[in-house]
């Protein structure tokens, strides 16, 4: 690891002041500290900003709406029972997401500035447009066949590795920043970038600009009693998704009044499926709509690299997402959260 | 870049003076403190084999800055026996044959107490294997695992005072 200044910022001023060019926030570490290991990232710098006070409170305000500090840990957040009777697909998604050590320390603000977990990202020999402007791409080409099928370019093919994105995109949340150029609110989905001609541009975010927190407006809570998200891996728990869905949906007199679809695992983005959501609008619950939703919402998807597969997957999670969100969300956590396994009957067999 | 941190250590206030900020604590505690009870396995991770307690929550050592943990109370495997008596989770998984080449165990143990403290697997071994599944074990002895954490579970659910850590 190339050795770096560390500092312990008191407030999110000082932390932005200390920002340059060579130096990176540290959250939870789960992600930054890995990747100055394989020499991925190489700050000169490492701005602790875990020491920033008022940023671990999860606040609902009267109207509903809740904002969360860009500090809270992970499981605190799908813990908080105030919060996950509020946004039960967010508190699934974070369940999915890790493992219990990980959970523990990642931070909320961590999660989502997150990179990829292309493996010609993490591996610092490799050509990789996103790390290494204009050196290439490896992947493409590569042994990775879980590449994006939605919104990539010949510049790179990576996808966003977040559970929590997911629905958050989904249940429009807004991200708030602390900059050189002060404070400002960005859509969390307009925070990641598609890779188009600037690949190593991972978000909107502007040189030195910190996530303080992140606000669920209080129509979010709206979607609590059919919200699930799937999460489907290569192994029942504790692995990245090869695809994702969080669906939601309103339901009034039998019918559909107003539903939620994103996608994750499937771009560079999470991606919110919203002529899907429009199909969906007005319609009874069933799974041939379902079935046509699913289908609207991989209309303009392409295989990057061997990995068609992900096409027909992503369509399949995505309506049996929906399904399980039209069944109701369940009364307590599945055992194994955002699992396609937890929609069956109990598996114990031990 | 030399600075100062200060743990509680197993109980024990340490001063600490280190002179790289790339150590983590897994490094501190292996090779700076000579407290070699906490496994280094992938070092990224992914394994758990460095899974210690800070400020009561399990975490990966590894991925730890020590230079992060200025007043954090850290324990250790070394930390959980009171002399010769062992924490209820040690003994549950010699009960139940948790363990074959037993490199990943400490790693177990610490998880498994953080689990039990997080109060979220119960009595479930669905939500046991769910809880615990950050601590690979490469000999494949998830059966007898799960068994201890559930031993463990019932019996600090009885006796929650019984000097767990």
């Amino acid at each position: 690891m190339k050795p770096f200044d560390f500092v312990q910022p008191r407030s999110a001023r000082d932390a932005v002041a200390q920002w340059g060019p060579d130096a990176a926030y540290l959250g939870g570490g789960t992600n930054l500290v890995d990747l100055m290991k394989t020499g991925a990232l190489q700050p000169a710098r490492v701005i602790d900003v875990t020491r920033l006070p008022g940023l671990d409170r999860i606040e609902v305000a009267a109207d509903g709406a809740v904002r969360i500090g860009a500090l809270v840990r992970n499981a605190d957040l799908a813990r908080d029972a105030d919060f996950a009777v509020r946004a039960p697909m967010v508190a699934e998604a974070l369940l999915a997401g890790a493992s219990g050590q990980l959970r523990n320390a990642a931070t909320l603000g961590g999660n989502l500035m997150q990179h990829t977990r292309c493996p010609y990202f993490m591996e610092p020999d490799a050509a990789c447009n996103r790390r290494a402007p204009g050196t290439g791409c490896d992947a493409i080409g590569g042994a990775w066949d879980n590449a994006a099928i939605l919104g990539h370019a010949p510049s790179c093919i990576a996808t966003n590795p977040s559970d929590l994105c997911v629905p958050l995109a989904a249940l429009d949340a807004v991200v708030e920043v602390e900059g050189p150029d002060g404070a400002r609110d960005i859509a969390l989905e307009e925070l990641h970038r598609l890779p188009g001609d600037a690949p190593e541009r991972e978000t909107t975010l502007a040189p030195g600009e910190l996530i303080v927190a992140l606000r669920l407006p209080a129509e979010a809570a709206a979607f609590a009693g059919h919200a699930r998200y799937l999460k489907v891996r290569e192994r029942t728990s504790y692995a990245f998704a090869l695809v994702s869905a969080a669906a939601a949906m309103r339901l009034e007199g039998g019918r559909i009044a107003e539903a939620r679809l994103a996608l994750g695992a499937v771009a560079a983005k999470p991606w919110r499926a919203r002529t899907a959501e429009k199909m969906l609008a007005g319609q009874p619950p069933g799974p041939d709509l379902f079935a046509r939703a699913a289908e609207a919402a991989l209309a303009g998807a392409a295989p990057a690299e061997g990995n068609g597969w992900k096409i027909d997957l992503a369509r399949r999670t995505a309506a049996r997402a929906l399904a399980a969100a039209a069944a109701g969300t369940p009364e307590r956590m599945p055992a194994l959260p955002a699992s396609p396994f937890s929609l069956s009957e109990d598996l114990s067999h031990a | 870049m030399s600075f100062q941190i200060t743990l509680t250590l197993n109980g024990t206030a340490r001063e600490i003076a280190l002179d790289d900020t790339r150590v983590t604590l897994l490094d501190l505690l292996r090779e700076r403190l000579e407290m070699p009870g906490t496994k280094k396995g992938c070092d990224r991770g992914q394994c758990g084999a460095c899974t210690v307690l800070v400020d009561g929550r399990r975490i990966n050592s590894c991925l730890t800055l020590a230079a992060t943990l200025d007043g954090a109370e850290v324990t250790t495997i070394e930390g959980l026996a009171r002399g010769d008596a062992l924490h209820p989770v040690q003994q549950a998984f010699i009960d139940n044959d948790g363990l074959q080449c037993g490199y990943c165990t400490p790693g177990q143990i610490m998880s498994a107490v953080g689990l039990i403290a997080e109060g979220t697997a119960g009595d479930d071994p669905e939500r046991i294997r769910e809880g615990m599944s950050g601590n690979i074990c490469r000999c494949a002895a998830y059966h007898g695992i799960t068994l201890a954490v559930r031993q463990a579970a019932r019996q600090m659910d009885n006796d929650p005072k019984g000097d767990a850590a």
